[in-house]
């Protein structure tokens, strides 16, 4: 029994490490700008893109850190030209913004790639295939949870131990009172969309290696995911946003491997197909989640006094 | 010296300052008193370039403060207490001290301002691990002072300090503001309630509907007829 269930947790790990990198893109620009940023899939997405473009000419030591940085650098473009001139419109103004965005991002790649699958290529040593526990799988799926969680804790003695941390916190409780602080909130805003795509930009090397391509859609689904995740989590802290990833990616790759669990185990003798449901099953898990903790596991603590 | 000269200020549709003028001289306490409504918020949130103005001028020890950005300006050395305290009260205490501090690149000077706010308000020390929304109001309007101070500022704002705290407490911060005052602080307060802050005030202004109807030293205001009638209800 456990030798069957235990690759598909693994696998969940890996994934949900993943689904963490890119929800924490989410979780911060909404807990500083109270703002979904339908884009950010869709940075995932180019990020996949360039690298399949920049590792075609360029040695990976080169393409690897050239792919970060113009995903940085279109990530803090993005909130320039997109977010930044709506300041003061209403929330919703932002929201249709950044769908629009979304929207751009896709057509162009869907202009530039014409729609076909683009394959990723090999990363050496982390594509390679390893045995742990018993069960064969490609390096990357094991090296994914640790590397999140050693970015997710950088990120964290980021926030709470520096300056720009610091500021951070106090611009996502209070735009006007950090102003008189002499805080540029701009800046602060900047360095919350460099951080989202710079993790954004990691997980995408991460999660398109175990793909066999990438199209102008392939953001949207891990991209959702992770939103699901950030609100699972409690939208506006990244321990939730994390926690929520890691739920997410190891329910996920159970549902998807539940029929030869069962069978193995005897329950049922023949493929039932909830695999199908996998993605279904997340949003479901979700509403429950809702249901019982609207805010989330993790969810904004109020300590306002009025 | 800050001096406001025929100010105007449109705010949300309504005119709020119409031709203000005013002046703050150096080591005073001057004290601006208004009914609700009457642009007491406006003009300071002018002055800290939160709100920016439509015509006229805001000169502080002779430099235009009107279009310089609010950083540039809390760099001059002017600080605001803001309305309602606004503490971060995802902060510790400590933090928002930090935070006030945040243009500030001298260490060690800012580790002994710390010190200096502790021995201010003993009472933040005691807390300075503590969250500062778990704080009272009286020991936020603290943090709120204690966090302006950070920023060693030459002239101190404060937006109605006194609001919604107990009596006594309300003594202890106008005490406060005394002692700031006694080590060099100009201070710009905003209150409604006259009766205090007439009594702490060097200079006092009236504003009635975006215009300046009286000044003169906070003794000769307090014995005024016409602002014992409306502001000190006698």
């Amino acid at each position: 029994m456990a030798k069957t269930i235990l690759p598909y947790v693994i696998s969940g790990i890996s994934v949900g490490g993943q689904y963490a990198l890119i929800a924490i893109g989410y979780t911060m620009v909404y807990g500083i700008l109270r703002l979904i940023n339908f884009a950010h899939g869709d940075v995932f997405m180019v990020a996949g893109l360039l690298m399949v473009y920049l590792a075609a000419s360029l040695p990976l030591y080169v393409s690897i850190p050239l792919v970060i940085l113009l995903t940085v650098l279109l990530g803090f473009t993005i909130e320039r030209v997109a977010y930044r001139p709506l300041r003061t419109a209403p929330r919703m103004s932002v929201m249709i913004s950044a769908i629009g965005v979304s929207y751009l991002l896709q057509n162009l790649a869907l202009y530039i790639t014409g729609g076909l699958n683009k394959n990723y290529p090999q990363i050496p040593w982390i594509s390679d295939r390893v045995t742990v526990l018993g069960m064969e799988t490609s390096r990357v799926t094991i090296i994914t949870p640790f590397l999140t969680i050693v970015l997710v804790v950088l990120l964290v003695l980021l926030i709470n131990h520096t300056k720009i941390g610091m500021a951070m916190r106090a611009v996502s409780l209070n735009f006007e009172t950090s102003q008189l602080m002499g805080i540029r909130i701009n800046n602060v805003i900047s360095a919350t969309f460099i951080i989202g795509t710079f993790l954004a930009a990691v997980g995408s090397m991460l999660f398109f290696t175990n793909y066999p391509g990438v199209v102008p859609t392939s953001g949207a689904m891990p991209g959702l995911k992770a939103f699901v995740a950030a609100v699972f989590g409690g939208i506006g802290s990244i321990p939730g946003a994390v926690i929520g990833a890691f739920i997410i990616g190891i329910a996920e790759s159970l549902i998807k491997g539940l029929d030869t669990i069962l069978i193995v185990h005897g329950t049922i003798a023949e493929q039932i197909g909830f695999a199908t449901f996998s993605d279904a099953f997340t949003f479901i898990l979700l509403i429950i989640v809702l249901v019982f903790k609207p805010t989330g596991l993790f969810g904004e603590k109020t300590t306002d006094k009025v | 010296m800050l001096e406001v000269k025929d100010l105007h200020v449109s705010y949300g549709g309504i005119r709020a300052l119409r031709g203000v003028n005013l002046e703050v001289p150096d080591s005073k306490i001057v004290t601006l008193i208004g009914a609700n409504g009457a642009g007491k918020s406006t003009l300071l949130r002018t002055i800290s370039g939160l709100v920016k103005a439509e015509s006229g001028s805001v000169t502080y020890n002779g430099k235009e403060l009107i279009g310089m950005p609010i950083n540039k300006i809390l760099e001059q050395g002017i600080a605001m207490v803001p309305e309602g305290r606004r503490v971060f009260t995802n902060l510790t205490v400590q933090e928002n001290l930090k935070i006030g501090a945040y243009l500030r690149k001298d260490k060690a000077g800012i580790q002994k301002d710390i010190e200096w706010v502790y021995e201010l308000f003993p009472r933040l020390q005691e807390r300075s691990w503590q969250m500062a929304g778990t704080l009272s109001g009286g020991e936020q309007q603290m943090l709120a002072v204690g966090r302006a101070l950070m920023s060693r500022p030459k002239l101190m704002m404060m937006d109605e300090p006194s609001l919604g705290l107990a009596p006594l407490v309300v003594k202890g911060i106008f005490e406060i503001i005394r002692e700031i005052n006694r080590q060099g602080v100009t201070v710009l307060l905003i209150e409604q309630n006259a009766n205090m802050a007439l009594k702490t005030a060097d200079l006092a202004y009236v504003l009635e509907t975006g215009e300046i109807t009286l000044h003169g030293t906070g003794a000769e205001l307090l014995s005024n007829e016409a602002v014992k009638r409306a502001y000190l209800g006698e």
